[in-house]
């Protein structure tokens, strides 16, 4: 599967708490995050971001709360994907958990400007900058990581585990 | 090769022998935990699964802290699928407000948490159990719910980073000045996918509360955890409080480290977290002229009983500034009560300040204390991220109750030798 979209750049330590600010978290409701994502950065992503656009970052984007209202966020903005010289652990598990890809690719990140058409490759584990003319190896899903989205996520590897619990 | 704390509980909990950095492992949970914020997901995951039974009624703590008691309707009905959730799926663990409590001060103090135990929750600052030499550490909702049902999680070994403190603290330096300091010192990712774990001659001088705030902050460097080695300050509050038998864990000799810090406590002075990053720290005396117009004493990080008494130690007799609001939470009933019998409760509202149920509303910009544009306020909560306690254009300058309490007296951020 291949994820293209234009990248929207970022700088080091995107927290949670501009991702999706605490304010709306009286809501789990993903259309309505989605309208508020990244808004005390940036006001204009919300509003302008296209189905298949790519948040590109520096080091530990995700840092903070453990809130998965920010991967629920991003998802539903429509963006296709995070890109990060590094990511913050719990953001990390939180947006596998929620179907949301991210890749760590530190040598792409300061060659991507804002704008530019990415094309990430998720099978084969390659980034291209389609507006430089450029490609980049992101480093690979770990093969546990794999594991749990091929039972289709967590919950799913868990009850599959765990079928004496439920109950039809 | 020998094993670190972490190793060493990590190892216990997934059954093996030895357990390496990098490894990954199914662990068995003693407590999970979520709050009004993150649960709503997990229960209603659990719901949709069609799932009617949790894996332990009794090792899963729900509690609502954060927008209660409930800012708004949505809040509420937050806070009630939460309260419905326990009912039905007879959670033993469950505090309604009036019996409750700021999450990570209440567990542990109701004996919920022991030495020895691994704990994970839905929320950042589950972490602060490194303090009683267990494993606790923050996951999403998903993970909750998978933990609620399972009783497992999923971990990676972390490597670990080992902490050696020497010294006494001086005057006016308590636990937040330790962990700004550390955090000041190697960044907020300065420990990611780390363990953060204290030792040295310098743990003598750490009560019990210090040790808390700074496991709490571990996140703030990006850890997974810090934990304390298990000894005479431990036992004596694990005996006291621990509602189930508890583990010593102790240090192989041989244990393996990716890095040593060593921090002289006698060498600190109190410390400033400037916005908008708590690594952004100073020493007090070069916070220069900033004035301010809210405090904030209370949080999972400082709202204990010895934070109170620090804060009402500078404030006994004197008054808030007239341009400054002055907001203290504390963390639990039982420290309101405890405030209340010795006269703390007293010297706060003597002194101007606001005394309020416990919540953790302002210190994530939820209620009871939200900042307007272009406001500052110093706060012993964690985090001073852009926004985190209202306007994106306000400021958040993390410290010590001591240091709130004279910058509250003073109107900018100060010390309190500066009062007379």
């Amino acid at each position: 599967m291949v994820l293209k979209g234009r990248a929207w750049k970022y700088g080091d330590d995107v927290d949670t708490d501009v991702i999706i600010p605490a304010r709306y978290l009286n809501t789990s409701d993903p259309a309505e995050l989605a309208r508020h994502c990244m808004e005390d950065i940036d006001r204009e992503f919300a509003v302008k971001v296209s189905p298949g656009d790519i948040i590109v970052a520096g080091k530990n984007f995700g840092c903070g709360s453990s809130r998965e209202h920010a991967p629920i966020a991003i998802k539903a903005s429509g963006a296709s994907a995070v890109i990060a010289r590094s990511f913050a652990r719990i953001f990390y598990r939180n947006a596998f958990n929620m179907g949301l890809p991210i890749f760590e690719a530190p040598q792409a990140i300061d060659e991507i400007d804002a704008g530019d058409l990415l094309a990430v490759d998720m099978r084969n584990g390659s980034l291209r900058n389609e507006t430089k003319g450029k490609e980049y190896e992101v480093a690979p899903i770990p093969s546990f990581m794999q594991e749990l989205v091929a039972a289709g996520g967590l919950l799913n590897y868990i009850v599959a585990r765990r079928k004496d619990q439920v109950r039809p | 090769m020998g094993m670190t704390l972490t190793e060493k509980i990590l190892a216990r909990h997934a059954g093996k022998e030895k357990v390496e950095p990098g490894e990954l492992i199914l662990a068995r949970v003693d407590l999970a935990l979520g709050n009004d914020i993150t649960s709503p997901i997990a229960i209603q995951a659990i719901r949709n699964l069609g799932i009617r039974k949790v894996f332990d009624r009794d090792r899963i703590a729900l509690v609502p802290d954060h927008f209660t008691p409930n800012k708004d309707i949505r809040s509420a009905e937050q806070a009630r699928m939460m309260r419905d959730f326990a009912r039905e799926y007879g959670i033993t663990n469950y505090f309604e407000i009036g019996r409750m409590g700021i999450e990570h001060v209440l567990l542990p103090d109701e004996g919920l948490v022991v030495p020895g135990d691994l704990v994970i929750g839905a929320d950042s600052h589950t972490c602060t159990y490194g303090a009683l030499c267990a494993f606790s550490t923050g996951v999403g909702s998903t993970d909750l719910a998978a933990a609620m049902i399972a009783g497992e999680v999923w971990l990676k070994v972390p490597e670990s980073i080992r902490i050696v403190l020497s010294g006494r603290p001086g005057k006016w330096v308590e636990g937040k000045d330790v962990i700004l300091h550390i955090i000041g010192k190697i960044g907020v990712d300065g420990a990611l996918y780390q363990s953060m774990e204290y030792t040295g001659d310098g743990l003598a001088a750490l009560s019990m509360a210090w040790r808390f705030t700074i496991s709490n902050m571990a996140i703030e460097a990006g850890a997974k955890n810090g934990i304390f080695p298990f000894d005479e300050v431990t036992k004596a509050y694990a005996d006291e409080r621990a509602a189930r038998d508890y583990s010593v864990v102790e240090v192989d000799g041989n244990a393996r480290y990716a890095a040593e810090i060593g921090i002289d406590l006698g060498a600190l002075e109190p410390q400033v977290a400037f916005p908008h990053l708590p690594e952004n720290t100073r020493p007090l005396s070069q916070a220069g002229n900033v004035p301010i117009d809210q405090v904030v004493v209370g949080s999972c990080t400082n709202g204990r009983i010895e934070d109170l008494r620090s804060a009402c130690a500078v404030l006994r007799g004197r008054k808030v500034h007239d341009a400054v609001r002055m907001l203290v939470f504390p963390a639990t009933q039982e420290i309101y009560l405890q405030a209340m019998r010795e006269g703390l409760m007293e010297i706060f509202v003597s002194a101007g300040a606001a005394f309020s149920t416990p919540t953790c509303g302002p210190c994530l910009g939820g209620h009871m204390g939200v900042l307007a544009k272009g406001e500052r306020a110093v706060a012993t909560t964690n985090r001073n991220f852009v926004g985190r306690m209202g306007h994106p254009e306000s400021e958040v300058y993390l410290a010590n109750p001591a240091v709130a309490a004279a910058s509250a007296v003073l109107g900018r951020i100060g010390s309190p030798d500066e009062i007379r």
